[in-house]
């Protein structure tokens, strides 16, 4: 058995990085606009069913199995795969593990950059000169018609910010991610409190206001009952659990691989997990929406997150915005954007981490030489997201890695962790060192709630109906056939809704084209890790048997 | 805002709440113990 050198330096700072992991931009953008999209105050009730349920319980897992696995030595999920069964082919489910946080990294190192990017441009006043809905397409470097980019800002900002991963990364757990997640989650819960607090005390009288924030509070929470019998709702809510915990990654397997046996996992999950929440639902919740219909008013705010998401209200709309706020606008900027920056690095870094351990641990890299690595890598597929952009290679990325790949994972780990390496000695292993009585209901939810809940999701990913799913339903039984919406997984790989599928038109490369290739390149990833995984248990396999004889 | 709605969000909030301090205080008061 391997001893294991690095560990957490302290308990606070394991469960602030866990946090930091969970909470993304997806608490502040994502979350207030599925509530008010899916049943407003009653999309609370499948939410919390969902993270009890499919939440605590796949958080509990993904502790389990890694804790499990830096006991034999790994802190990536191809060995801690590899050391819960006997088949061979367990860790090449684990390749999932560095193939996902690789490939998101290189797509949200870009977003976190304009994060970065957007807290300098508040501190210096940009916004005051120029609108951004009009800054934001010339610093990606958006042309009409074209789908190239080559934007020199937003590539220096994306440099920088993945040179800060990786130097933080460099520095090891205790020195680096500890201690930038010590900063950045109480940075970022105090930016929260005080842009809420400013948000929902603007009134009327205040220049630009034109209507209550307490109306938008309102438009998040205010309770539609009747969207408890859609599916839709229960599977927005679902969905909206499973993507923020950031499960089905492998970096909760990766951070938990550095707590020692018997030590506590069931409340360090569990503190984690009510954290992202907490930031979630309470910051989340209150700061986008109040504060955008204040001024904008609740028709427009309304209309803005129709599709899911408050992107365009938290990039395009806010920063104008906070103009209104005077001498405090730079700084409720910088606030924003910093928020937005530390929820990003706290995420990024987690991802960054079990790519380094896999170098450090199966090809026995320093840990600067494997954090190097990492950034070079990420450069190169985030180079590709930043230069094909405008032509789709940016959602190829988010919806392969960042949706599709973290399902399959997640169902895939629930199965393995259940049936393989069995419910009765995964319990033993969540349970042991527990600082908490964890209710046996669990046990139950984790063989057989959990894994249903996931194949839900998967499956409704995979056919999503570009109507409602009753409406669709409805349209299969009479006969009518089922619309498959352009973003399932069937409608995406069959370029549903896609007028010309062509790859070259009048000799100059087209949109699908793109996709395409990014396609390609994901696979190439995959198999590329794969490759390496195999590689090394072929050596490992080798020496092994040298030594025997 | 209406009073539906305010019911909602706070007795969401006060489950947040309690949750979150309950685990959190619990890991600040047990540092982890060395072997």
């Amino acid at each position: 058995m391997a001893v294991q050198k690095e560990r957490w330096g302290t308990r606070v700072g394991l469960v602030l990085a866990m946090a930091g992991n969970a909470v993304g931009l997806g608490n502040f953008l994502r979350f207030p606009a599925q509530a008010s999209l899916n049943g407003g105050g009653a999309f609370i009730i499948p939410y919390l069913i969902s993270f009890v349920v499919m939440g605590i319980p796949l958080l509990y897992i993904e502790w389990a199995i890694g804790r499990h696995g830096g006991k034999y030595g790994h802190h990536s999920t191809p060995g801690m795969f590899d050391v819960l069964g006997k088949s061979r082919l367990l860790k090449y489910i684990g390749v999932f593990g560095l193939f996902v946080n690789l490939t998101i990294a290189a797509y949200y190192c870009y977003i976190e950059s304009w994060t970065l990017s957007y807290v300098f441009h508040s501190i210096t006043g940009t916004f005051s000169e120029i609108l951004p809905t009009d800054f934001f397409p010339k610093y990606l470097g958006l042309h009409e018609d074209s789908i190239f980019a080559i934007p020199p800002e937003a590539v220096f900002w994306f440099v920088l910010t993945l040179g800060i991963n990786v130097w933080i990364l460099s520095r090891g757990l205790a020195k680096g991610i500890e201690i930038a997640a010590k900063i950045g989650m109480p940075l970022l819960i105090i930016f929260g409190i005080v842009l809420a607090i400013k948000g929902l005390t603007l009134d009327s009288g205040d220049p630009g206001v034109i209507e209550s924030p307490l109306s938008g509070l309102n438009f998040v929470w205010q309770p539609n009952f009747s969207g408890l019998t859609n599916p839709t709702t229960w599977l927005a809510a679902a969905g909206q659990i499973f993507f923020t915990l950031s499960v089905g990654m492998g970096s909760i397997h990766c951070y938990a691989a550095y707590v020692k046996e018997k030590q506590d996992i069931a409340l360090n999950a569990s503190s984690a997990g009510w954290m992202n929440e907490f930031v979630e639902v309470i910051l989340g919740g209150t700061i986008l929406i109040p504060i955008a219909t204040a001024y904008l008013g609740l028709q427009a705010v309304q209309a803005a997150t129709l599709g899911g998401s408050g992107f365009g209200l938290g990039f395009l709309t806010l920063p104008t915005l906070f103009n209104n706020w005077g001498w405090f606008a730079p700084v409720a900027g910088a606030m924003w954007f910093g928020l937005l920056f530390f929820a990003g690095i706290t995420s990024s870094l987690a991802m960054g981490q079990p790519i380094l351990a896999f170098f450090h641990d199966e090809y026995k890299l320093s840990r600067e030489r494997s954090a190097i690595y990492f950034g070079l890598a990420t450069l190169f597929l985030g180079f590709i997201c930043v230069w094909l952009y405008p032509g789709g290679a940016f959602d190829e990325f988010d919806f392969w890695t960042g949706t599709f790949s973290l399902v399959v994972f997640a169902l895939l780990e629930t199965i393995v962790f259940a049936f393989v390496f069995g419910i009765d000695k995964g319990w033993e292993e969540i349970t042991r060192g527990a600082d908490i009585i964890v209710p046996k209901i669990f046990k139950f939810f984790i063989k057989y709630i959990t894994p249903l809940f996931i194949a839900i999701i998967f499956i409704g990913a995979l056919i999503k109906p570009d109507t409602d799913w009753i409406t669709a339903f409805s349209n299969l039984f009479n006969g009518n056939g089922w619309p498959f919406a352009a973003d399932s997984v069937i409608g995406v790989v069959f370029h549903v809704g896609t007028e010309k599928y062509i790859w070259f038109d009048n000799g100059e490369p087209t949109r699908e084209l793109v996709k395409d290739g990014t396609r390609l390149l994901l696979l190439l990833t995959f198999i590329t890790f794969a490759y390496l995984v195999h590689n090394v248990w072929a050596k490992k396999k080798a020496k092994k048997n040298g030594d025997v004889i | 805002m209406s009073s539906s709605a305010l019911i909602m969000m706070l007795c969401s909030w006060a489950i947040i709440i309690f949750f979150t301090l309950k685990f959190f205080i619990k890991v600040l008061k047990n540092p982890e113990k060395e072997e």
